[in-house]
């Protein structure tokens, strides 16, 4: 019985910390709308500031001295960030604040390898609270006891806070409505640069605090900012006290779920959340939102079919890229092989993207999931090549038709965060569940059959599958279910009243995209002759975003383009420098900010503009009339 | 001059919704804004209070060419600005919801704090802690103008007042608007019922298709009934 007490102190005092983290997050979603990705890269940067502070200038601070400051230290940050960067993007679409906020975690994480080195460190105790209490013959570390006791207290501060001040009045209007609040003579700008501050510093003193607790390491931004999506998604976001009923929730789950079910702990946790959604889509304490505002979002041209002369062109340009065996080496035609499926990947997320409207930040998990599929056929059941690729994907099939489900109950920043925290739990499946996948180790020796073996062949078998499912999506676009996914992504309401079934449509969707992402990930396995977690991993799905965003989100197969220069730049770039990560978080936040179109619509747009003042040279009566009756 | 408007433009995306509007409000006078719905009664006032980000023209209150200064600066120069909507903050108490307007005393402007407020409105003195979600329609148009004078403001753009109330309660609107002239706030009211302009305004502008049609007292307006009914839906 006492072991079971002390578990439950256990929970209690890990959820101090995540629900320090989940606050912020809540915080500053509420009133900017920006779910802020980078959060976990503050609960990191502040563990790491404390740990140099409390090590180094203890003299100056003492422990809880450091601790503070390194919290001081990081809002200082936020609110630079805030002002350089989240400024230019309140008015972007969601999906961009969601990139840009991931571009600079991906930065962050390189920069701290850079700044503390790749180890773990090992902090200092609390003063004060370095003994343990005992309990029955259990120990309960007094820190803990600490813990339990600071997040109530923080929240009671937080609540005062917003309740009893001007301040807090301001925020929770704001919340609600923001150019109201304009319009009532409050200055919006550092209402917001407050608020991210206060978010940032919530979340760098969870991070902080956790260094008497645990080894400060440079991946815990990527499992705590996970946790906190479970955490908001249950809670409801925007809401502080759903924010600690389910840190709380979670993180007794997660001590009593590793007594359950040791390997898969995780489990219990979605099972949860997939509950709490299927009878609270909005959290336990949030509130339903207003169908959400448009999704893709900038100026959309009308999309239409190829025409013949851009068929030709297309088909010229399959017609060269199939011609490369014949000028190339292997290593290039493997480089091509993989350019090739990732294109598949690509346009697989680009469906659901653009198409749906619906951004999903796991899409890697149904890539490898058709790795993991062919592998496991392949290696267990000996199945022949053919039969595994054709099998193979159905696992990504699956995989998606459960957790679509439940995503396409959600829409915007909600979808893109369960969607992460679904990749997130198939990857740790596939790492801890160590008989079936091998865990870290993978699935090694998954080679292709004799006929595909040779990198020509292997290349022409995937350029020719990569050219398939750009042909049968662009299809399906143009199909009456095309039609509809497109109504339902404009207006949920409108298409709905007029009979399509808007949540089937958009399962079925995210089922195709899920399947033809697990093709591409079966050829990847045949590839690369193994699997590993990784292959599911959070950075592949961000890949795929990239290659989207960069292609042009509003365009019919930008995505096309985007992974062909993303993927050439980025198997040069990994062979050049060792800060892949840095230029990548660098490039993607430049994207978002400067080139928000990508490149495909860029020229698009450019082609428009030259089609419009060519016609208007023509007859500018015309074109003039027009304009003014829009 | 109080209010001076010249040459406002407004559009939303690729459409042209106000043309060369002028406008012109002089101290401590009431003045309506008539027109039919759609005709763009909100939008001029979304665009004197810059919530209209795409816009050209001049804009000078008190002297001071505010056309270029963000939403939250014109306000608290002394501008305020009642929406349509009401737009009350739901999870706010109407103590609350005062709190959000409210402002540092302007000098040469009528001052106003809850309790003068109370007595203006004494509906809103007796639900004070009640949340402005669980306030009936009048009660909210009562608390969004409340809201706004907390702000000190020397001229007040009053959107569609009248709009959605019952008789009694656009009575004590009334009431209220001739309440607030007193104190010497200069309002400029947007309206549908000419009845209800007749009853507070000094002068009257009719916009139609964003474009303004006439401008006038409310005299001159009552001498021509061939401009009120071909403008005006009575």
């Amino acid at each position: 019985m006492a072991f079971y007490v002390v578990q439950f102190l256990t929970g209690l005092a890990s959820a101090a910390s995540l629900f320090l983290v989940a606050s912020g997050l809540s915080i500053i979603f509420g009133v900017t709308r920006i779910v802020n990705f980078a959060h976990g890269a503050f609960y990191m940067l502040g563990a790491y500031v404390a740990f140099t502070l409390t090590e180094r200038f203890a003299g100056a601070f003492g422990f809880w001295g450091g601790i503070v400051v390194a919290a001081l230290a990081l809002a200082a940050i936020g609110v630079l960030v805030e002002m350089v960067l989240l400024r230019r993007i309140y008015h972007s679409p969601e999906l961009f604040q969601l990139l840009a906020t991931f571009g600079l975690t991906l930065m962050v994480e390189d920069l701290v390898v850079l700044i503390w080195g790749p180890d773990d460190l090992v902090g200092r105790r609390a003063p004060g609270f370095k003994g343990a209490i005992d309990f029955f013959g259990q120990n309960i570390p007094s820190y803990d006891l600490f813990l339990i006791v600071l997040g109530p207290v923080v929240l009671g501060v937080l609540w005062l806070l917003f309740q009893r001040t001007r301040w807090g009045v301001l925020v929770r209007a704001a919340t609600q409505d923001r150019d109201m609040v304009a319009a009532l003579g409050v200055n919006q700008k550092w209402l917001f640069t407050s608020v991210f501050a206060l978010g940032v510093f919530l979340a760098a003193l969870g991070g902080a605090l956790q260094i008497p607790r645990d080894a400060v390491n440079h991946a815990m931004d990527l499992r705590v900012i996970v946790e906190v999506f479970v955490v908001v998604v249950i809670g409801g976001l925007g809401s502080i006290i759903g924010a600690f009923v389910a840190a709380v929730l979670v993180s007794e789950l997660n001590a009593f779920g590793i007594l359950i079910f040791p390997k898969i702990s995780i489990i219990l946790v979605f099972l949860v959340m997939a509950v709490v959604l299927i009878v609270r889509p909005w959290g336990l304490f949030g509130k339903p939102e207003a169908p959400a505002r448009r999704t893709p979002g900038l100026a959309v041209n009308p999309w239409r079919p190829l025409t013949t002369n851009e068929r030709l062109a297309a088909i010229a340009v399959l017609i060269v890229a199939a011609a490369l065996p014949f000028v190339a080496g292997n290593y290039l035609l493997t480089v091509g092989s993989e350019i090739a499926i990732f294109v598949i990947f690509a346009v697989s997320l680009h469906f659901l993207m653009s198409v749906g409207g619906l951004a999903s930040f796991g899409h890697a998990a149904y890539f490898g999931l058709g790795a993991y599929g062919v592998a496991l056929l392949a290696k267990m059941a000996g199945l022949p090549m053919i039969a595994c690729l054709l099998l193979g994907p159905l696992l990504g099939l699956m995989g998606a038709a459960v957790f679509g489900f439940f995503a396409v109950q959600l829409s915007g920043v909600y979808f893109a965060m369960l969607t992460l925290a679904f990749a997130q739990i198939v990857w740790s499946i596939a790492f801890q569940w160590v008989s079936v996948t091998g865990g870290d180790n993978g699935i090694l020796g998954v080679w292709p059959e004799k006929w595909a073996a040779s990198p020509s062949h292997f290349y022409w078998l995937s350029l020719g599958i990569a050219a398939l499912a750009v042909v049968i999506l662009r299809i399906i676009v143009f199909s009456p279910f095309g039609f509809a996914l497109r109504a339902t992504r404009d207006s949920p309401l409108r298409s709905e009243a007029i009979g399509i079934n808007g949540k089937r449509i958009q399962w079925t969707a995210f089922v195709i995209a899920g399947t033809v992402a697990g093709l591409a990930g079966a050829l990847f396995a045949y590839l690369k002759g193994s699997v590993f977690p990784d292959n599911m991993g959070i950075s592949l799905s961000v890949d795929a975003l990239v290659m989207v965003l960069l292609g042009g989100v509003e365009t019919v197969s930008g995505a096309v383009v985007g992974a062909i220069v993303y993927k050439a730049l980025n198997i040069w770039l990994v062979s050049q420098t060792d800060l892949s990560k840095l230029v990548l978080g660098g490039f993607v936040v430049l994207i978002v900010v400067a080139f928000p179109k990508g490149i495909v619509g860029t020229l698009e747009a450019f082609m428009h503009r030259r089609r419009k003042s060519s016609s208007s040279a023509s007859s500018p009566l015309l074109t003039s009339r027009i304009e003014s009756a829009e | 001059m109080k209010l001076t408007v010249k040459d406002l433009n407004s559009f939303y995306g690729p459409a042209h919704i106000l043309f060369d509007i002028a406008l012109e409000v002089g101290e401590g006078e009431v003045v309506a804004l008539l027109g039919r719905n759609g005709a763009g009664k909100s939008t001029t006032f979304r665009s004197i209070v810059g919530l209209v980000e795409n816009r050209s023209g001049r804009v000078m209150f008190e002297g001071r060419d505010v056309s270029d200064l963000p939403t939250h600066a014109i306000v608290r120069g002394g501008l305020g600005y009642v929406p349509e909507e009401r737009r009350i903050f739901t999870d706010l108490t109407v103590e609350e919801n005062l709190e959000v307007g409210r402002q540092p005393k302007r000098a040469g402007a009528p001052q106003w704090d809850r309790e003068k407020l109370f007595k203006l409105f004494p509906n809103l003195g007796e639900m004070r802690g009640r949340p402005g979600g669980r306030m009936s329609g009048g009660e909210q148009q009562m608390l969004t103008i409340a809201r706004t004078l907390m702000g000190n403001p020397s001229l007040v753009l009053l959107d569609e007042p009248s709009e959605g109330l019952s008789p009694k309660i656009v009575e004590q609107m009334v009431d209220a608007i001739l309440a607030m002239k007193k104190e010497g706030v200069s309002i400029v009211v947007s309206e549908q019922n000419l009845h209800f302009a007749r009853l507070i305004s000094d002068r009257a502008y009719i916009i139609e298709r964003g474009r303004i049609c006439f401008g006038g007292t409310m005299a001159e307006l009552d001498a021509r009934p061939d401009i009120r009914d071909a403008h005006l839906s009575l």
